[in-house]
């Protein structure tokens, strides 16, 4: 029987190079790039290695987001996996980390309802976009799996079922013991990432789009009106008062100019 | 909380157009006006309710929610005061600090409890009641002797079911970020991550919003007596900040950077309640196994508590521009921080990252060396009370919040003035005379 892995990947838009109209206060999202979190894509490849080693292993992606989401889809197929799932629908739309992971939830479980349990989940320890790392605790809660997050270090035993994993802390590691079924976040220490290659990109390409009716989910517990968290307010930091150019023709002055001021406003 | 359009009130203007930053509103015809068409929201809106004071006609309001159901039932703050081997970790006494000062706002009677989990740790409640707690739950069990989710989402989803606390608050540490998570989705409660900052009284939410933010909060009521937890976090990488609520169901959940909050001063010899509760676990609940914990050799960088940090970013062209930095920290007596593009390109360990997702810091000074300034980075080092910036790009987003903008070439300056540093009394005194 073919060991299952899904892997939880995300479309984020490159906060790295998102900008803010400094008169408006608003995003220029303008020719911002779509990419494939980070982390999930760190998820991903720690799943392919383990197709490339041993046989009859399968790697699913599953992603929730709009419609165009499935461009990341296509990206990780060319990497190697096998089939991605999209669940794209407005139903789902606003929802917090909670109501996505009700969605998540429910979409491996109508998966696994099709092709058996999954052996091992992977995601990404958090998205770019939102930063919260809560998506992959609570599905591991819902389909009641032990979790090991911040995985910087995986490793497997040929019997596919145990499996020693570094689970990094701010000050050193932890070496944890864990066995099949689990779910795992990876991050970016864990392994670099491959590029897609020719044969996945021109290959076929086994792509579904659910929305909330394929998966069976509960719409009371899904989207923005089930979400327990809200957004009371946003708005754009406040802009701090301009500084000075410390002056100098050349370098020396320059840093002779700087070490006045910070003297002379008793900084240093 | 989602927004709706009152159509009798809109004049199909397009006013609110301009104050979204998803491109989420479009027109739709409607008979009732003389422009004969109504804003619409459609599926790009993110819920972020930025446009609820764009609308000079009253046309957007918020969408009410259902009334909530027995929140009362909840009452007091717990902070998770997390330990380690032993050692109750930084963030649990600021988070005490901070839940003390929100009970207050609260009521006079709400308390600040302090939740201790491990094993053989008694000696530790002393130092959470001289860090400001009313009480202490301590659950003490030789399985729980190191954090482990299951065991430790089991012990406290016992004691939220038992005591019901109306807020909880964890620090957002590798250890905090995998517990709440677990327990927020077995309370089926929200939480809120990494926030920045945290209010329960409206009119104290409006003095930050006035003192720090560009939000117009003519729409809010100081006089409202609700008390429900305003959580502020940075959002979209950053480039937006977000206030969060969790009104409809309990307890509401926080977890929070380490650095950014306020300890209270230590009272020694202060009193405060012990409860200990029996935790309902065996150790078949734990299905993990820690077979080592391993402190790294790699020398703490403790960003947090450096009175002066030099950073390096992209503009360092490779890794070797670090050495520059070290040098330069070596003689400031700073500790090297980095941004979010250098750790990328794998310049510098990510134990050095300043910024949403790194380390959140203060500083006395901070120097930002070829670092541009994304709004991720500027959302972690901002507070610090000078800002120095040595980049070539006079027109970086780094040199608008400098105190002090030095254009040039950081490989150039950063010499100069470790060669100056110690002429700087010399320097000052040559100008005053």
């Amino acid at each position: 029987m073919a060991f299952k892995i899904i892997v939880c990947a995300k479309q984020v838009p490159d906060t790295n190079v998102i900008k803010i109209n400094p008169k408006t206060g608003t995003l220029i999202r303008d020719g911002v790039p779509s990419i494939l979190n980070h982390d999930d894509n760190n998820a991903l490849e720690e799943a392919l290695k383990i197709k490339d080693k041993y046989k009859d292993v399968t790697v699913t992606v599953i992603s929730m987001g709009p419609p165009q989401a499935t461009d990341l889809l296509f990206e990780c197929i060319a990497k190697g996996a096998d089939e991605g799932i999209l669940v794209s629908d407005r139903a789902v739309g606003g929802s917090d980390t909670w109501a996505t992971s009700n969605t998540l939830e429910a979409a491996i479980k109508k998966w696994e309802k099709e092709n058996g349990p999954a052996d091992l989940i992977f995601a990404g320890r958090q998205a770019i976009d939102g930063d919260t790392a809560q998506v992959g605790p609570q599905i591991a809660e819902k389909l009641d799996l032990p979790q090991v997050t911040y995985v910087e270090e995986f490793q497997i035993d040929d019997n596919l079922k145990d499996i020693t994993v570094k689970r990094q802390l701010e000050d050193g590691y932890e070496l944890i013991h864990i066995q099949t079924p689990c779910m795992l976040t990876a991050i970016k220490e864990l392994n670099e990432p491959r590029y897609m290659n020719m044969k996945g990109i021109f290959g076929a390409k086994d792509i579904k789009v659910w929305n909330a009716k394929d998966i069976e989910v509960d719409l009371t517990k899904v989207g923005l009106e089930a979400s327990p968290t809200n957004v009371f307010r946003s708005f754009t930091p406040a802009p701090k008062a301009p500084g000075q150019k410390v002056a100098g023709d050349t370098e020396n002055e320059q840093a002779k100019n700087l070490l006045i001021q910070l003297k002379g406003k008793h900084i240093i | 909380m989602a927004i709706e359009i009152l159509k009798d009130k809109c004049i199909g203007c397009g006013l609110c157009f301009k104050s979204c930053p998803y491109d989420a509103f479009e027109f739709e015809p409607y008979d009732g006006n003389k422009l004969g068409k109504v804003a619409k929201v459609n599926a790009k809106c993110s819920f972020c309710n930025q446009c609820l004071t764009a609308c000079k006609f009253g046309a957007i309001q918020e969408k009410k929610q259902d009334a909530a159901v027995d929140l009362s039932a909840y009452k007091h703050i717990w902070v998770f005061a997390e330990q380690r081997q032993g050692k109750i970790q930084n963030v649990a006494l600021e988070l005490i600090g901070e839940g003390k000062r929100l009970a207050k706002d609260i009521s006079d009677d709400t308390q600040l409890c302090a939740v201790l989990i491990g094993n053989k740790i008694d000696h530790l409640a002393q130092e959470c009641f001289e860090y400001g707690a009313d009480k202490v739950y301590m659950v003490q069990d030789p399985l729980l002797e190191n954090y482990t989710t299951d065991g430790y989402t089991k012990v406290m989803k016992q004691l939220i079911d038992e005591y019901k606390p109306e807020i909880v608050l964890y620090g957002a540490t590798h250890i905090g970020r995998d517990f709440a998570p677990r327990i927020a989705a077995r309370c089926n409660t929200g939480l809120t991550a990494d926030c920045t900052h945290l209010d329960v009284k409206v009119s104290k939410y409006i003095e930050f919003a006035k003192a720090n933010t560009t939000l117009d909060t003519s729409t809010l009521d100081p006089n409202d007596p609700s008390t429900g937890i305003k959580q502020t976090r940075p959002a979209f990488g950053g480039n937006l900040m977000a206030t969060i609520i969790c009104p409809k169901t309990r307890p509401q959940m926080s977890t929070v950077r380490p650095g950014v909050m306020q300890k209270q001063e230590r009272v020694p010899g202060a009193k405060g309640e012990v409860v200990n509760v029996k935790p309902d676990i065996k150790a078949s609940d734990i299905r993990i196994e820690i077979k080592d914990i391993v402190k790294s050799m790699k020398e703490m960088v403790s960003l947090t508590d450096a009175k002066i940090i030099c950073s390096g970013g992209r503009g360092l062209g490779d890794a070797s521009g670090f050495e520059l930095i070290q040098k330069f920290a070596d003689k400031v007596g700073g500790v090297v921080g980095s941004s979010r593009a250098a750790v990328d390109a794998g310049w510098i360990d990510h134990s050095h990252q300043v910024g949403q997702t790194g380390t959140t810091v203060k500083p006395e000074i901070y120097f930002a060396c070829g670092i541009s300034g994304a709004i991720q980075h500027l959302a972690g080092m901002q507070t610090s009370n000078c800002i120095v910036a040595i980049n070539k790009d006079p027109d970086a987003p780094i040199m608008e919040i400098a105190d002090y903008a030095i254009v040039g070439d950081l490989y150039k300056v950063i010499p100069e003035i470790i060669a100056e540093w110690d002429n700087a009394e010399a320097l000052y005194d040559a100008t005053t005379k």
